[in-house]
C-alpha cells in the first residue's frame, strides 16, 4: 500500500486549562481532498498550527510518506511541502500579487530581485490551473476571491505537495466558492493532496473523499463521504443530532421603529459606496434578519444605522424621530441597542471590570452618577450584580473581574445582558452568535425571541444559514450593498436563499 | 545667496541622512523616536575619532575613519532600541524618548570628562576639530563643497535601490506591513526589525556627525542636536515614507533651517527686523503646518509601533 | 505562602516591584557607567547622588536644601501629573515641557512687564498652557498628527517664543530675567509660614502643598468620577468608547488641554518663587518636563505614585550638584534618570513575567489537585479565541 502523504499520530496538545488536542489521528492519502470538521473550538486550528509547527505537541509524531518527520517552525513545514491558505489572508496589501507570491522564495542575483522568471513560472501555474491572476495588481485593489488564489498561487510557486485549506469559503459568494471548488479538484487531479478545513457539510460533500470528525478535542472518527449522509456528520460534529429549531410563536408586528430609506454609505476599503440605496423597515415585534455573505455591506449598514459611520445619502427614522445625523449617544437614548459585530473591538473595555463594562451604554445615567460627576460605586455593583445573576454570567469574581480574564461565551454574555436591559425599542444584533458553543447560541436565540415576543423590534444581521433559517420573521438578502430578496423563513428554502446571496436571483425590494 | 544654498545643501543632507534612518526602521516596523539621541551619540563617536586620530592621516583616511566611528556608534546606541522594542516588546515611545535623553546627558557627561581629565579648569562640554574638519571641506570659490552632500545623495539612491529592488526591501517591508505574513514564509521577522533599526542607527549616526560638521568647528554636547531627529521624523512623514519624496521634503525643511542660519546676510530680511527667535522658530512652526496639513492622508506602514509576537497569530 | 501570591498579584504592587527595580537597576547601571569614566570616584559619586542635602552636616543646611529640593519637585510633579493624565487617554505628552515653558513664559510675563499679582500671574500661566495643550489636541483630533511630533515641534517654537518675549524683561548685563523680588514682590507666591519648617527658606511657597493637592485631586478626578470614567475607556480601547458614544475628539482635546494647564502651572509654581530666572538665551528646552515623563513612568502611571517617583527624580537631580567636579559634571543624575525611563519601558515585561510564573505555578498546584481528586472536570474555557 501507498504511504500516507501525511500522518499526525495520536497528537495530544495541552493548554493551560484545556486539552485542545487529545490523542487526535489524522491521514492523509495522496491526491485525495480530505476534510477536517468540527465546531469552532473543536481543536482544528490547534491541529493544524500543530502540523505547522507553530505548536510543539506534548504527545504524538508527524509522518510524511512514511517517515517520521519533526516540524519545529513553519519553515520546516515549507520544506517538507505543506502550504496552507489562511482564513484570514497572509497577504501584504500595499505589495504586488507577485511580490507576495515571490516573497520568501525570491530568484535573485546577489540579493537584487529577478522578478522577469518569477513572472514566468507564475503565469504558467496559473494558466495550468486556470486560476486568472494579473500578477502586476495590488492586493488591495482585488477582490477577496483573487487574494485566494494569490494565497493558492504562492503554495504552487513554492511546489507544495500538500495544500491545507483553512475554512476558506467562509469569505467567497457561492459563485467563487464554485469555482474554487473546481480548482481543488484541478489541484488533486494533479496529484496534490488537500486537507480541507471546513464546519460546512454541503462543501464536504460536494468536494472532499474522506473526512475526519473533530469534537471537543477528540478525534471522533474519519469516514468515507461516499458512504455517509450530511445528517450523519452533523451528529458526529455535535455529538448529539440537534435541532437548532428556536421556539417562537406568531408575529405581531406593530408600529414601525425603524424606517431605512435611501441608504447610501462610503466604503473604507474600495471606492465604491459599501452600502447602495437601501430602504427597509422594522416594526415592533418582529426579527428581521440581514442575510448574505460577508463583506456585502452588512457592516457598513450596521454602523450607518448605530451611528458609527456618517450616511452618505438617506434618511434614519427611529419610532418616528429622524436620526440621520443624530450622534451615537442621541440613538442610544432614542431606545437603540447594538450588539456589535467585533466584541473586542466594540463591545467592551476588555481591562475594565466587568462592572464598569455593565454600565458602558448608561454610565452617565443620574442612576450612576451624581450631579456633582462622581460615579455612585454602590449603584453600579448593585445593577451589575443584578445583571449577572439575571444573565447568568459566569466569571472569576463577579463584578470586579477583568473581562479580559472571562471566556469569550460569557463575555458575550455580558454584552447581550446590557443591550436588553437598556430596554431599547430596536435592538441590533450583529453575529451575536459568533464563535460560541451550541449553549450560548440557543441562549441568545431565545434572549432575542424574547425580546419579540415583549413588542420590540428586533434587526439581526447573520453570516449563519442555520441562524437565518430559523430565528427571524423576515429574512432581506445583502449583495454587493444593495437588499435583492425579501423572504419569508417558513415558504423558502435554503437553496432559494442561497440563490439570492450568490446574487444569482434577485427581486425588487420595497421598503 | 551662495551661503544660503550652502547652508540648504548641507542641512538637507542631514535630514536626508537621518529620514532615511527613520524610514528604513519604520518600514521594518519599528517607530525610531530615538533617533535625536542616535544623532548625538553618532556625533560623539565621530567627534571623539577626529580628536583621537593620529595626526597627518591623509585627509581620506580620516573622513573614513570618522565616518565608519558614527556608524559604528550609531548602530551600537540603536541596538539599545532593538533589544527593548524587538525582543523585550516595550513601548517605542518610552524608550525612544529614554534614548533621546539618555543620548545628550551620555555625551554631555562623557565629553566633560575627557575634558576635565585633561585639563581640571575646562568644565565644558565642548570638542573642537578645527583642523580635522578641513578633510570633509573643498572650497569651491566662496562655495564650501561638504562631501556630505555627496554621502546624502549615494545614501538616497541606495535606500531607492534597496528598499524596492533588493530581497533584503521586499522582505523589510513585508515586516512592516503585515509581519505574519512574513513569517508564515518563512522571513524572521525579529532579525528584519533588528536589521531595519541597525541601519536607522547607522543613518542617524551619519547625520549626527554631517549636524555638527555643518556650520562650527566645534561642538557643545549638552545641546544635542536641536530637535533635528524630530525634524527628519517630519520629513520622513511628509516624504510618505519614500526615499525619493524624502529627498525633496529635505530640501524644503533644509532651506528653512538655513534661513535661520544666513538671515542676516539678507538685507531685506534684517531691514524687517524681525527677531532671530522667529527665524530659530521657523522650520518647527513649518514642519507643524506641513504635518497638519498632511497627515490626514499619510500612509504609514501598517504594522509599525505594534510590537511582533510569534505567539499571537 | 498562598497570601504573598494573592499579593503579588495585586497591580499596585506590581507597578511598584517593577519601579523599585527599575531605580536600583538605573542606579546600577549609572554605577557602572562612572566606573567606566573614573574608577575611583564612582562610588562617591553615586552617594553623594543618593544623599542630595544629606550632603551637608549641619541639621540647618540640610533642611533649607530639603527645602530646595521640595520647591523643585513642586513644578516637576505637575509635569509628570501633565504626562500620566494624557496617557490616561493614550496620549503620549512629550510637549509637556514646551507647555512648562510657555507656563514660565506667561506667568514671569504678566509678573515683570504687567505687574501682575501671584495669583492672576497663575491663572495666565494655566489659560496659556492649556491653549498650547489644545493645538497638540486639536492637531491629533482634526488632522491625525501624531501628538509627539507635533509636540515636539512645539517644544522648540515655545521655547523661542519664550526667549522672545522675556528678553523684554530681561536684566540689561545679563541674559537673565529681572529677579522678581526686585521688580515684581507682588507676584512672589506667599509662603503661608512654610519657610519657618525648612530654616527660612522663604523659597518653600505654597507650591508644595498646591501641587500635592492637585495630585490628589487628579487621583479622584481619574478613579471616581464620570469624566475619569470616559478617559479611561477611551485610553483602553478607543472603539469602544465610540461605540458607546463618547465623544472622542472632544475627549482628546480636552485631556490636552488640560494636561497643558497642569505643565503650565507647573512652571508657574517654579519661576514665581524666585528660585530661578529665565535664561533668554537659552538654546534647549529645560530638562523639567522630560524629568516629568520620567516620574510620571516610575510612578506607575499612579497619581499618588507620582508624588513619591517625582520627589526621588528631583532628589537625585538635585543630588547631581554634590559630585565632585574634578571627575564628573551634574549630569550624571540626568544620565541616571535617563537610564530610569528606559528601564520603564520594560515594566510591561516585568510585569508579564510575575504573571507568567505566578500562572505556571497556579498551574502545578491546580494539576496536583486534579491528578489527586482524579475527577476530569470539562474547562469551560475554550471555544474562543
Amino acid at each position: 500500500m501507498e504511504p500516507y502523504a501525511i500522518e499526525m499520530l495520536n497528537i495530544t496538545k495541552k493548554f493551560p486549562g484545556i486539552i485542545a488536542n487529545d490523542n487526535i489521528t489524522l491521514q492523509l492519502k495522496k491526491g485525495e481532498i480530505h476534510a477536517l470538521l468540527g465546531e469552532n473550538g473543536a481543536g482544528k486550528s490547534t491541529l493544524m498550527s500543530v502540523l505547522f509547527g507553530l505548536y510543539q505537541p506534548e504527545e504524538g509524531i508527524i509522518k510524511k510518506d512514511g517517515r517520521e518527520v519533526r516540524i519545529k517552525d513553519p519553515n520546516d513545514a515549507n520544506a517538507l511541502g505543506i502550504g496552507m491558505v489562511h482564513q484570514h489572508f497572509k497577504l501584504v496589501e500595499c505589495f504586488s500579487v507577485l511580490d507576495n507570491i515571490i516573497m520568501g522564495v525570491e530568484p535573485n542575483k546577489f540579493g537584487f530581485l529577478q522578478k522577469k522568471e518569477a513572472r514566468e513560472k507564475a503565469l504558467a501555474l496559473s494558466e495550468k490551473y486556470g486560476l486568472h491572476i494579473d500578477p502586476d495588481a495590488k492586493i488591495e485593489d482585488i477582490t477577496v476571491g483573487m487574494q485566494q488564489r494569490t494565497e493558492i498561487l504562492k503554495m504552487l510557486y513554492r511546489e507544495n505537495e500538500i495544500l491545507i485549506f483553512d475554512e476558506p469559503t467562509a469569505v467567497l459568494t457561492p459563485q467563487e466558492i464554485e469555482e474554487l471548488m473546481q480548482i481543488m479538484k484541478n489541484l488533486s487531479a494533479e496529484g496534490k493532496s488537500i486537507l480541507f478545513i471546513s464546519h460546512k457539510l454541503a462543501e464536504i460533500m460536494a468536494v472532499a473523499d474522506r473526512c475526519t470528525v473533530l469534537r471537543k478535542g477528540r478525534c471522533i472518527g474519519t469516514v468515507d463521504t461516499r458512504d455517509t449522509t450530511m445528517e450523519q456528520l452533523s451528529a458526529m460534529m455535535v455529538g448529539r443530532n440537534v435541532n437548532f429549531h428556536v421556539e417562537k410563536g406568531e408575529r405581531h408586528p406593530g408600529d414601525v421603529v425603524l424606517d431605512v430609506e435611501n441608504m447610501t454609505v462610503a466604503s473604507k476599503v474600495h471606492k465604491n459606496n459599501a452600502v447602495r440605496n437601501v430602504s427597509f423597515k422594522v416594526r415592533a415585534g418582529e426579527i428581521v434578519c440581514i442575510a448574505g455573505i460577508d463583506g456585502n455591506g452588512q457592516t457598513e449598514l450596521v454602523y450607518g444605522i448605530t451611528g458609527l459611520e456618517p450616511l452618505k445619502e438617506g434618511k434614519l427614522t427611529l419610532c418616528g424621530k429622524d436620526i440621520t445625523r443624530a450622534p451615537i449617544r442621541k440613538r442610544s437614548i432614542s431606545g437603540m441597542s447594538h450588539i456589535p459585530e467585533d466584541r473586542h473591538k466594540h463591545g467592551l473595555v476588555l481591562d475594565y471590570s466587568l462592572e464598569y463594562n455593565m454600565i458602558l451604554q448608561r454610565y452617565f445615567e443620574s442612576e450612576f452618577t451624581d450631579k456633582a460627576g462622581f460615579l455612585r460605586r454602590k449603584n453600579i455593583r448593585a445593577y451589575s450584580d443584578s445583571l449577572i445573576e439575571q444573565y447568568d454570567v459566569r466569571s472569576g469574581q463577579g463584578s470586579v473581574t477583568v473581562v479580559r480574564s472571562m471566556s469569550g461565551g460569557n463575555q458575550q454574555k455580558a454584552i447581550v445582558a446590557r443591550e436588553i436591559d437598556k430596554n431599547p425599542e430596536l435592538l441590533v444584533a450583529v453575529q451575536p452568535t459568533r464563535g460560541l458553543d451550541v449553549g450560548a447560541i440557543e441562549y441568545i436565540h431565545r434572549q432575542l425571541v424574547a425580546q419579540r415576543d415583549a413588542g420590540k423590534a428586533v434587526l439581526l444581521v447573520s453570516l449563519e444559514l442555520d441562524e437565518v433559517m430559523d430565528v427571524p420573521d423576515r429574512i432581506l438578502v445583502m449583495y454587493e450593498g444593495e437588499l435583492v430578496g425579501e423572504l419569508d423563513p417558513k415558504k423558502t428554502t435554503q437553496e432559494e436563499l442561497g440563490l439570492y446571496m450568490a446574487g444569482a436571483k434577485r427581486d425588487e425590494v420595497k421598503a | 545667496m551662495l551661503l544660503l544654498i550652502q547652508y540648504t545643501l548641507i542641512f538637507s543632507s542631514v535630514l536626508i541622512l537621518v529620514a532615511l534612518g527613520g524610514c528604513f526602521s519604520e518600514h521594518s516596523g519599528v517607530i525610531n523616536l530615538g533617533l535625536e539621541g542616535v544623532m548625538v551619540i553618532g556625533a560623539l563617536g565621530g567627534a571623539l575619532m577626529m580628536r583621537y586620530a593620529p595626526e597627518g592621516l591623509p585627509s581620506i583616511v580620516l573622513v573614513l575613519l570618522v565616518l565608519l566611528a558614527a556608524i559604528v556608534s550609531g548602530m551600537l546606541y540603536s541596538s539599545l532600541l532593538a533589544v527593548a522594542c524587538i525582543n523585550f516588546k516595550a513601548d517605542q515611545t518610552i524608550v525612544g524618548t529614554a534614548l533621546n535623553l539618555l543620548g545628550t546627558a551620555a555625551a554631555t557627561v562623557l565629553v566633560k570628562a575627557i575634558n576635565t581629565a585633561t585639563n581640571p579648569n575646562d568644565v565644558s562640554s565642548t570638542i573642537q576639530y578645527i583642523e580635522q574638519k578641513k578633510a570633509f571641506i573643498v572650497n569651491i570659490g566662496s562655495f564650501e563643497f561638504n562631501w556630505f552632500m555627496v554621502i546624502a545623495f549615494i545614501a538616497l539612491a541606495a535606500a531607492y535601490i534597496t528598499l524596492y529592488k533588493t530581497r533584503f526591501g521586499l522582505r523589510l517591508m513585508a515586516c512592516g506591513e503585515h509581519p505574519q505574513a512574513a513569517d508564515s514564509v518563512g522571513i524572521n521577522v525579529y532579525k528584519m526589525r533588528w536589521s531595519g533599526v541597525l541601519i536607522s542607527g547607522m543613518l542617524g549616526g551619519l547625520g549626527g556627525i554631517c549636524y555638527i560638521l555643518a556650520g562650527v568647528s566645534e561642538w557643545k554636547f549638552e545641546n544635542g542636536v536641536a530637535g533635528f531627529g524630530f525634524l527628519a521624523l517630519a520629513v520622513m512623514i511628509f516624504g510618505q515614507w519614500k526615499p525619493i519624496r524624502i529627498g525633496l521634503a529635505a530640501l524644503l525643511f533644509g532651506f528653512f533651517r538655513a534661513l535661520s542660519n544666513v538671515y542676516f546676510g539678507f538685507g531685506f530680511l534684517v531691514s524687517l527686523n524681525i527677531p532671530g527667535s522667529v527665524y530659530n522658530m521657523m522650520p518647527y512652526v513649518i514642519s507643524l503646518l506641513v504635518l497638519a496639513l498632511t497627515s490626514g492622508k499619510s500612509r504609514a506602514p501598517k504594522a509599525e509601533g505594534i510590537p511582533y509576537d510569534k505567539g499571537s497569530r | 505562602m498562598n497570601e504573598k501570591r494573592r499579593i503579588l498579584r495585586n497591580s499596585a504592587v506590581q507597578a511598584l516591584i517593577a519601579s523599585l527595580l527599575c531605580i536600583v537597576l538605573g542606579m546600577l547601571i549609572g554605577y557602572i557607567v562612572l566606573l567606566f569614566i573614573n574608577p575611583t570616584g564612582a562610588w562617591d559619586a553615586i552617594m553623594e547622588v543618593m544623599k542630595n542635602f544629606l550632603h551637608y552636616s549641619k541639621h540647618s543646611l540640610r533642611i533649607k536644601n530639603f527645602g530646595n529640593t521640595l520647591v523643585k519637585t513642586a513644578p516637576l510633579l505637575m509635569c509628570s501629573l501633565s504626562v500620566l493624565f494624557a496617557y490616561k487617554v493614550g496620549l503620549f505628552n512629550i510637549g509637556v515641557a514646551g507647555q512648562y515653558v510657555i507656563g514660565t513664559c506667561a506667568s514671569l510675563y504678566a509678573a515683570l512687564a504687567w505687574g501682575w499679582a501671584w495669583l492672576p500671574c497663575m491663572l495666565i500661566a494655566i489659560v496659556a498652557g492649556a491653549l498650547y495643550g489644545g493645538i497638540v489636541g486639536l492637531l491629533k483630533a482634526y488632522c491625525n498628527v501624531n501628538e509627539v511630533i507635533s509636540g515636539i515641534m512645539l517644544n522648540w517654537i515655545g521655547l523661542y517664543m519664550t526667549n522672545m518675549l522675556l528678553t523684554t524683561v530681561k536684566e540689561t548685563t545679563s541674559p537673565y530675567t529681572y529677579h522678581l523680588k526686585d521688580s515684581a514682590a507682588q507676584a512672589l507666591l506667599p509662603t503661608a509660614g512654610l519657610e519657618k519648617f525648612f530654616n527660612n527658606n522663604t523659597y518653600v511657597t505654597i507650591a508644595v502643598p498646591l501641587s500635592i493637592i492637585l495630585a490628589v485631586f487628579i487621583a479622584i478626578l481619574l478613579d471616581k468620577t464620570k469624566f475619569g470614567y470616559e478617559l479611561k475607556a477611551t485610553g483602553n480601547n478607543k472603539n469602544a468608547a465610540k461605540y458607546c458614544g463618547m465623544a472622542e475628539k472632544q475627549n482628546i482635546i480636552l485631556t490636552l488641554v488640560i494636561a497643558g494647564a497642569l505643565a503650565s502651572l507647573g512652571g508657574a509654581l517654579l519661576y514665581l518663587t524666585d528660585y530661578e530666572q529665565w535664561q533668554c538665551t537659552a538654546s534647549s528646552v529645560p530638562g523639567m518636563g522630560f524629568n516629568g515623563i520620567a516620574a510620571a513612568f516610575l510612578g506607575g502611571l499612579n497619581p499618588i505614585g507620582t508624588i513619591f517617583s517625582s520627589y526621588f527624580i528631583q532628589h537625585i537631580t538635585s543630588g547631581g550638584a554634590y559630585v565632585d567636579k574634578t571627575m564628573y559634571c551634574s549630569q550624571i543624575s540626568d544620565l541616571i534618570s535617563s537610564i530610569i525611563i528606559y528601564l520603564c519601558g520594560f515594566v510591561l515585561f516585568i510585569k508579564y513575567a510575575i504573571n507568567r510564573s505566578l500562572d505556571r505555578h497556579d498551574e502545578k498546584q491546580a494539576q496536583k489537585k486534579k491528578s489527586l481528586a482524579a475527577t476530569p472536570e470539562e474547562s469551560r474555557k475554550g471555544g474562543d479565541k
